[in-house]
């Protein structure tokens, strides 16, 4: 393994390359900004790359650990580290960064400077919480991420942006607010430690694991979003720029997803089981009634926002089943909803920018006029609907396998997703690409240039490649998910 | 005979040093014939003096003088330290505001010298009555700084306001101390204690007076139900006055509130535990929701000092547990912590309120920093920064302090009070943002340059980025609090 400090790379160049490009100032040097905001996210997805190719596999010890004093007083450390669940998700983070500086390259006309410097400064906390073993530090990136959202929002979002931007912070904080008291009463719990491995061994009564519970699931619940605390979710993908969405759906609600299996599976496992019942039934709600919900969207991004809520119903789903097909098929619908997602954002993007509309009933034979896009949409789609042989379609058959083994009725439940993911998005994409040309606005589109062609072609190949052979990705997770697994199964009070 | 011994003048030569300056200052302003900028430049200097003399007979003896009516001990040299540098600041922001409106008289440098001194007895007060006489001299300094614009009809009534509310509260402290020293026969502060310790005075009087004694703190506080003065003062007020009033006077509050509570009346810890409990719960709660209706960003940040003060207190009240002060020294530092940062942001958030201002025009409305981000995206950068720690969010200094209260009260056991405290800190997180939300997402009405001097447009920036670099590296800000509370305890 390299000398070189990976895991801060990973996090402080795109913060210290996101303030760079801040720096270049005013819209004169618009080009520059761009440039140098490209150059900064390759860079920061190129160091992640030694992360999974340098990745030990076989265990599930955390890896290429880093540790540094930060409030000596407290016992507040700086230190780093990934195992099996956590290298995925920096990799994601960092692979979508680029994707995003690059759909926002023409459409972002006004403090360009400004919103390459939110993404990278996003990008670059969102790693330190994927990489952050020590509470307070995963705190603290965990809220300071809301600042860049927030600006992203209410700075370049739609017509109803202040009020989005505000529900979205409150939302968040006000379930974060809950965990930071937790956090500080583990602390004392754990005889002053902030050392999430300490958290992990330690042990702790039920009724107390109980209230870490629900601490955590505020703060975590708000983030993935469960139904019923999901209402903020449309509203911020509504109104967010392109690149706000995808972020928003490609990787902030994986923090949430990611908590759980950081924090309140290993911290409160007792708790866990005996809540699984009231995790299941919401996350059931998500996966169909918010599936339904999904159906009757006029607005394409208000549908793949509720289309997100209904995935992330399976992913917390997959947690709370307690087996390693439903974990790790979680963790795999993750990976896949983060391109997936994506994609399917970026496209609605490459449509508003052309048409400035959203609603479904302004398009109509888009394929027409548009046919490489066209069939990418396409592509996406059905990847959004779990057709197999794309990434959609693994994740979410190895949460239905391992929900039938947990109770066969959970897991027939579950797989209306299949049903109802078809319906909202086929519908979707019948309405808008199939058909004649609908007006004279679709009859005038023009196709994708290059620049968009590369980021959904990349979007699509990982899509592909992930769904013909996904286990680059199992194989990474599976030593840290069979003994996380191990460690939920024992009790610890 | 009477038998007169010359007082060891040596542990108070920071405050014998600044009552000559300003004598000077005050002197030198009648022959200066107009020259303004001698008397700033001699304020400065004067409080660089004092800065320079606290840190050069800085060690770690307690020296008590005058009688034992004046300590001078770590504690009182670190809140000390941290003050004179709050007041140059002060002088720095306000000083072309005051220009442009006239007002940057002699006066207003000798009464902010005077000010500072008060706030210095407070600090090294170790008697009710060196206490009282600080108290005093920063209130009637006070009182005429808020009063100095004489023309402006606003001034004179929060002045009144000012003047009248301090002076009950005066006292109602005053009254508790009499109290006090009628049931133990002390106006010592360690004699109270050690004499209540020892079961001295009776009960039913002590309580009695502490009432008075907390009440009397409460005003001077500003926290619920005692803070009627602050919104109206802090409107009121030239915005450089506003500015000292709202910064390094929350240091010697600290001190005094410790000192009297802490070290007189430990034994009462019970009785003023449940007061500081509900001033502290109170004024998080009504600071954070009145802040929300004001559209003046000075009420909005009165209404945000309140709510401060209340989670300052939260600090104070968590060091002793049922009578053990196994958490004080958490708790003191938390505290230290919580005022030296909040003292940091206050200082930021009125220096942009002056920034922007000018002659005949106050930038002091929530809409006037609409489109800031556009007239200039460094200070709206700054006063982003300056707006998301005061909501305490990381990383930035205000979260840290708001953590570090948080555990002292979770560590003392009063979690639901921790929870109540984070659920209205979701509360103030919102009149935050919408400052943010008006200089990024609104587009600017006002487009007149920024024609603030130089070295207030570094100073600003300097201490936009200390909140946020105070943030990322808050350890050593965390030693210097917990050297001066460890100073504190081992002084008692």
């Amino acid at each position: 393994m390299t000398g070189l400090p990976l895991l801060s790379l990973a996090i402080w160049l795109p913060i210290v390359g996101g303030l760079l490009v801040l720096a270049t100032g005013s819209d004169r040097n618009a080009g520059l900004a761009r440039l140098l905001a490209l150059a900064v996210a390759v860079a920061g997805f190129l160091v992640t790359l030694p992360l999974y190719a340098g990745f030990d596999a076989g265990t599930s010890a955390m890896q290429f650990g880093e540790l540094r004093e930060w409030i000596p007083r407290f016992n507040v450390h700086y230190r780093l580290g990934v195992d099996g669940i956590s290298v995925l998700f920096i990799l994601l983070n960092s692979f979508i960064t680029p994707l995003v500086v690059l759909a926002g390259w023409k459409v972002i006309e006004e403090k360009v400077a400004q919103y390459m410097a939110a993404f990278l400064i996003m990008s670059g906390l969102m790693n330190g919480i994927f990489a952050a073993l020590d509470a307070m530090l995963f705190y603290v990136f965990f809220e300071a991420s809301l600042i860049p959202m927030y600006l992203i929002i209410g700075v370049w979002g739609g017509p109803n942006r202040v009020y989005a931007a505000f529900k979205f912070f409150l939302y968040t904080l006000l379930g974060s607010l809950l965990m930071l008291v937790a956090l500080i009463w583990l602390f004392f719990q754990s005889g002053g430690s902030f050392n999430l491995l300490d958290w992990h061994a330690m042990p702790i009564p039920l009724e107390a694991q109980k209230l870490l519970f629900f601490a955590f699931l505020a703060a975590f619940a708000v983030k993935v979003p469960m139904w019923p605390v999901h209402t903020w979710l449309p509203d911020a993908h509504v109104e967010a720029p392109t690149g706000g969405s995808v972020v928003l759906a490609a990787i902030m609600l994986k923090l949430g997803a990611y908590g759980f299996l950081r924090f309140s599976l290993p911290i409160a496992p007792d708790a866990s089981r005996e809540l699984a019942w009231l995790m299941i039934a919401l996350s059931l709600i998500a996966v169909v009634y918010i599936g339904f919900v999904a159906l009757v969207q006029a607005d394409m991004k208000k549908l793949i926002a509720y289309s997100s809520i209904s995935h992330m119903g399976f992913v917390t789903l997959g947690f709370f089943i307690f087996n390693s097909l439903g974990v790790e098929g979680a963790l795999v619908q993750m990976i896949s909803h983060g391109f997936v997602s994506g994609a399917m954002f970026l496209c609605v993007g490459v449509l508003y920018d052309r048409v400035h509309s959203r609603q479904i009933a302004d398009y109509g034979g888009v394929v027409n006029t548009m046919p490489k896009f066209a069939a990418l949409f396409v592509f996406f789609a059905m990847a959004n609907s779990g057709l197999p042989a794309t990434s959609g379609f693994v994740g979410e058959f190895m949460v239905i396998l391992g929900a039938v083994k947990h109770d066969f009725w959970i897991g027939a439940a579950a797989a209306t997703t299949l049903i109802l993911g078809a319906a909202y998005t086929l519908w979707m994409v019948k309405r808008v690409v199939y058909g004649a040309t609908a007006n004279h606005h679709v009859a005038e589109l023009s196709d994708i240039g290059a620049r968009e062609f590369v980021v959904l072609g990349l979007l699509a190949l990982c899509v592909l490649g992930m769904g013909l052979y996904p286990f680059p990705f199992t194989e990474v997770m599976h030593a840290s998910v069979d003994n996380l697994l191990k460690h939920v199964a024992v009790p610890k009070f | 005979m009477i038998n007169f011994a010359m007082p060891d003048l040596y542990p108070a030569s920071a405050e014998i040093f600044l009552l000559i300056m300003a004598c000077a200052v005050l002197l030198i302003d009648l022959v200066s014939g107009g020259r303004r900028w001698l008397c700033y430049l001699l304020a400065q200097l004067s409080l660089a003096g004092c800065f320079g003399i606290t840190f050069f007979t800085l060690d770690g003896q307690a020296v008590t003088t005058f009688s034992n009516m004046f300590v001078d001990d770590l504690f009182a040299d670190l809140l000390k330290l941290a003050l004179y540098p709050a007041v140059a600041m002060t002088l720095v922001y306000g000083r072309s505001y005051l220009a442009a409106r006239n007002l940057d008289r002699g006066e207003f440098y000798v009464l902010v010298l005077f000010a500072t001194l008060g706030m210095m007895v407070m600090i090294s007060a170790s008697h009710f009555v060196s206490l009282y006489l600080g108290i005093e001299l920063l209130a009637l300094s006070m009182y005429a700084l808020v009063a100095i614009d004489r023309d402006s009809a606003r001034a004179t009534e929060a002045a009144m306001k000012y003047f009248v509310l301090g002076a009950m509260a005066s006292g109602l402290l005053l009254y508790g101390m009499s109290m006090v020293y009628g049931a133990v026969g002390s106006l010592e502060i360690a004699e109270i204690g050690q004499r209540v310790a020892l079961g001295g005075g009776n009960k039913t009087v002590l309580v009695f007076g502490l009432v008075f004694v907390v009440a009397g703190l409460a005003f001077k506080l500003g926290v619920v139900p005692f803070h009627m003065w602050v919104p109206d003062v802090y409107h009121g007020a030239p915005t450089a006055v506003t500015l000292l009033l709202g910064s390094a006077p929350k240091l010697a509050a600290l001190a005094i509130v410790l000192r009297m509570l802490v070290t007189g009346l430990a034994e009462l810890a019970e009785h003023w535990q449940v007061m500081l409990m509900i001033l502290a719960a109170l004024s998080i709660a009504l600071g954070n929701l009145a802040a929300i209706a004001q559209t003046n960003l000075k009420r909005m940040l009165a209404y945000s000092a309140i709510s401060h003060m209340g989670f300052m207190l939260l600090g104070v009240l968590a060091g002793i547990v049922g009578g053990d002060p196994r958490f004080a020294l958490n708790a003191y530092t938390s505290a230290t912590f919580y005022a030296i940062a909040y003292v940091l942001m206050s200082l930021g958030g009125f220096g942009m309120i002056l920034l922007l201002s000018r002659t005949g025009f106050e930038a002091e409305n929530i809409e006037d920093f609409k489109g800031l981000n556009k007239r200039s995206p460094w200070f709206a950068g700054i006063m982003l920064m300056l707006m998301f720690s005061m909501a305490g969010v990381p990383f930035f200094v205000g979260f840290f302090a708001k953590f570090l209260v948080l555990q002292a009260v979770v560590a003392a056991g009063h979690l639901w009070l921790a929870v109540f405290a984070v659920m209205f800190s979701l509360v103030g997180a919102f009149y935050y943002l919408r400052v943010v939300k008006v200089m990024y997402f609104d587009a600017p009405t006002d487009s007149a340059p920024i024609e603030a001097p130089r070295d207030m447009r570094y100073l600003l920036s300097a201490n936009g980025i200390a909140v946020a670099l105070l943030g990322l590296l808050p350890a050593g800000v965390l030693e210097y609090s917990m050297w001066a509370s460890y100073a504190f305890l081992i002084g008692q």
